[in-house]
């Protein structure tokens, strides 16, 4: 028998059982469908959460005073002191280091920021221009740090003291220091922990001044490439090192490790939860079985019949194999569909979670469709393939 | 026993195990038929006349003794070499019709030739020349369901013949048809006959029996009468 005929003379059984076939289908399409929107799901939450990371920075090395052995936030703050500062020079060297693209030191505190009658406690980033393009932050207004005595406001902060939206310009207090507004912020909401729309930023020797320190919170560092990360690293632990006589008393980490470690987590994550999705993949082939066999006892007389115009046990065995086939794949094509207009559904009600099936879930769960049908369908292919001829005619 | 023999059946024996019991439906049959003749079986039921059919058919293997159709030993032959026989060289109607209900006429007539694995085109000219020949025409896309008795038992007699077989194989044809109906079916197999056809028919029904050239009547698994 040709494969044509043995995929139409199938195709056509399976239309004549329309309820059967929609049935499974709909159980094949409801595990395939499964595992993609899972596994969407899944990958979505890795995508933000790397996302995230890299809305810190690209390529970027941090430099924290201390060594990182010392557990509980680092040393300086609960010393008062580290051994060595890192200091603005530290910055400076940092700087001129080769792959080294745009150095930004940092410092942070706390201080009361006042302007026409309102007063609140913000967080105060001391820094300098190289920041917005480090940090990926973005402008709504004006523009950056670029001299003494200039702020820029977080978002909200701008919100809050000039509600007109005409804060460029305009004097505030900091402390005891008068600072003009050179820009603001666009609302970039928590990022790691760090609200930008609450900050203000100033230029690193204001802050170092309003907060009467010579010591560097951070060096922000962004290499200039991704394969320039680790020479960089090394390059600074190796010049701190000398500059700090001989004392290795920084601490460097790169955003790649702590993203890598996070993309692996959450690597396994999908992966799990796309292998409890199959379970129900397996669920549809056991219905399929569970068909199969009902089918090949309701026709049995047509087998019998099959047998007796000269098919050969293995073209019976062939014709339950196709409908296994037809049935696998349209269940597999349907439930790609559904996972896919599952995936858009997610996205559309909650847009921040990237959730796009990763190409792999859909091969993955188009071919356990496909396996898992044709191997259910082995059994009563071949129960259908060993009838006896004379039994199967007379119905028995 | 004659060389030119077609079907050789030589000591067949056939058994069947019903709980404890040992049923000998055939016991060590011996039987030549030979090309073109024109056979009744008859004898009560249970009598191993339908087993006898469906051995020579190839659906039954014996238990013992040995089938030489066209001077080859049948019993011998594999699982796919017994179908391809069966497609080929036996053609077989049946009291129930046994047609494939969601198929249509012309789907049932054509299924032997997808079986043969004949292109489309070929298949559709042979099954459109059966439909013309047993006038079913006008049928051809009619399920099973909305054919009557005679219509159904002519196209399983298209079916059967669509290949041109060498023997055809009928078990009780008429059983299930009226007088006149039954009467027009023996008139489609006998013509058969006449263009060459060994036509083997299995039947209760004297009437029909007595029309065959030659008449074996069973009783109890064993050969009792066999005349010409």
């Amino acid at each position: 028998m040709k494969l044509a005929d043995t995929l139409s003379l199938s195709l056509h059984s399976l239309v004549s059982a329309r309820t059967r076939s929609l049935l499974i289908v709909l159980a094949m399409a409801l595990g395939v469908g499964a595992v993609v929107v899972l596994t969407a799901l899944g990958d979505g939450a890795r995508r933000y959460v790397v996302g995230q990371f890299a809305s810190l920075g690209t390529n970027l090395v941090i430099v924290l005073p201390g060594r990182a052995e010392t557990t509980g936030g680092f040393p300086g703050a609960a010393l008062g002191q580290t051994p060595r500062d890192l200091t603005l020079d530290d910055a400076q060297a940092v700087g001129q280091l080769p792959d080294v693209r745009r150095y930004a030191p940092l410092n942070v505190g706390a201080a009361e920021l006042s302007s026409g009658g309102r007063l609140r406690e913000v967080t105060v980033l001391g820094s300098n221009a190289e920041l917005l393009p480090i940090r990926h932050m973005e402008l709504a207004q004006g523009r950056f740090i670029g001299g003494a005595a200039q702020i820029v406001l977080g978002n909200a902060i701008a919100q809050d003291f000039f509600p007109d939206g005409r804060a460029i310009g305009q004097r505030v207090r900091l402390g005891d220091r008068r600072f003009r507004v050179a820009g603001v912020l666009t609302t970039q909401g928590e990022s790691m922990g760090f609200n930008t729309d609450e900050i203000v930023i100033i230029p690193v020797d204001d802050a170092q001044a309003l907060f009467n320190t010579e010591t560097l919170f951070r060096i922000l560092v962004e290499a200039r490439s991704r394969s320039a990360i680790e020479p960089v690293k090394a390059a600074i632990t190796h010049l701190l090192k000398q500059r700090h006589d001989g004392e290795e008393d920084v601490t460097v980490i790169t955003q790649d490790a702590v993203l890598e470690t996070f993309d692996r987590i959450l690597r396994a994550l999908t992966l799990g939860v796309a292998g409890i999705a199959a379970i129900s993949l397996a669920v549809a082939g056991i219905l399929v079985m569970n068909v199969m066999l009902v089918a090949v006892t309701q026709r049995t007389a047509e087998i019998g019949l099959l047998k007796a115009i000269g098919a050969p046990a293995a073209t019976i065995r062939q014709l339950f194999l196709a409908e296994a086939l037809w049935l696998s794949l349209a269940g597999a094509a349907l439930g790609f569909m559904l996972g896919h207009a599952g995936s858009w559904l997610i996205r559309l009600a909650y847009p921040v979670l990237p959730a796009w099936p990763p190409a792999w879930a859909g091969i993955a769960g188009v071919a356990t469709a496909l396996l898992t049908g044709i191997v259910a369908s082995l059994l009563p292919a071949a129960r259908a393939a060993r009838l006896d001829p004379v039994r199967a005619l007379s119905g028995k | 026993m004659t060389a030119a023999a077609m079907i050789r059946l030589d000591a067949i024996t056939r058994v069947f195990h019903m709980g404890d019991q040992e049923v000998r439906a055939l016991d060590r049959i011996s039987l030549d038929i030979a090309a073109g003749e024109y056979v009744s079986i008859m004898g009560p039921s249970g009598s191993g006349k339908s087993t006898l059919l469906n051995l020579i058919g190839l659906l039954d293997h014996p238990d013992g003794g040995h089938y030489t159709l066209n001077g080859i030993d049948v019993t011998t032959l594999s699982e796919p070499e017994q179908a391809r026989v069966r497609r080929t060289r036996i053609g077989f109607v049946f009291q129930s019709f046994h047609l494939v209900p969601r198929l249509t006429a012309a789907g049932n007539i054509e299924l032997p030739l997808m079986l043969e694995g004949m292109a489309a085109a070929e298949r559709r000219e042979r099954v459109e020349a059966a439909l013309k020949a047993f006038d079913l025409t006008d049928r051809a896309h009619h399920r099973p369901a909305e054919l009557s008795g005679g219509q159904r038992q002519r196209v399983a007699i298209a079916r059967a013949t669509i290949l041109h077989p060498a023997v055809m194989l009928a078990d009780e044809p008429t059983g299930n048809l009226d007088h006149r109906t039954g009467g027009e079916v023996v008139a489609l197999l006998e013509d058969l006959h006449q263009r060459g056809t060994t036509l083997i028919v299995v039947t209760h029904d004297r009437e029909l029996g007595a029309r065959a050239r030659r008449h074996i009547g069973m009783r109890d698994g064993a050969i009792v009468a066999d005349e010409t």
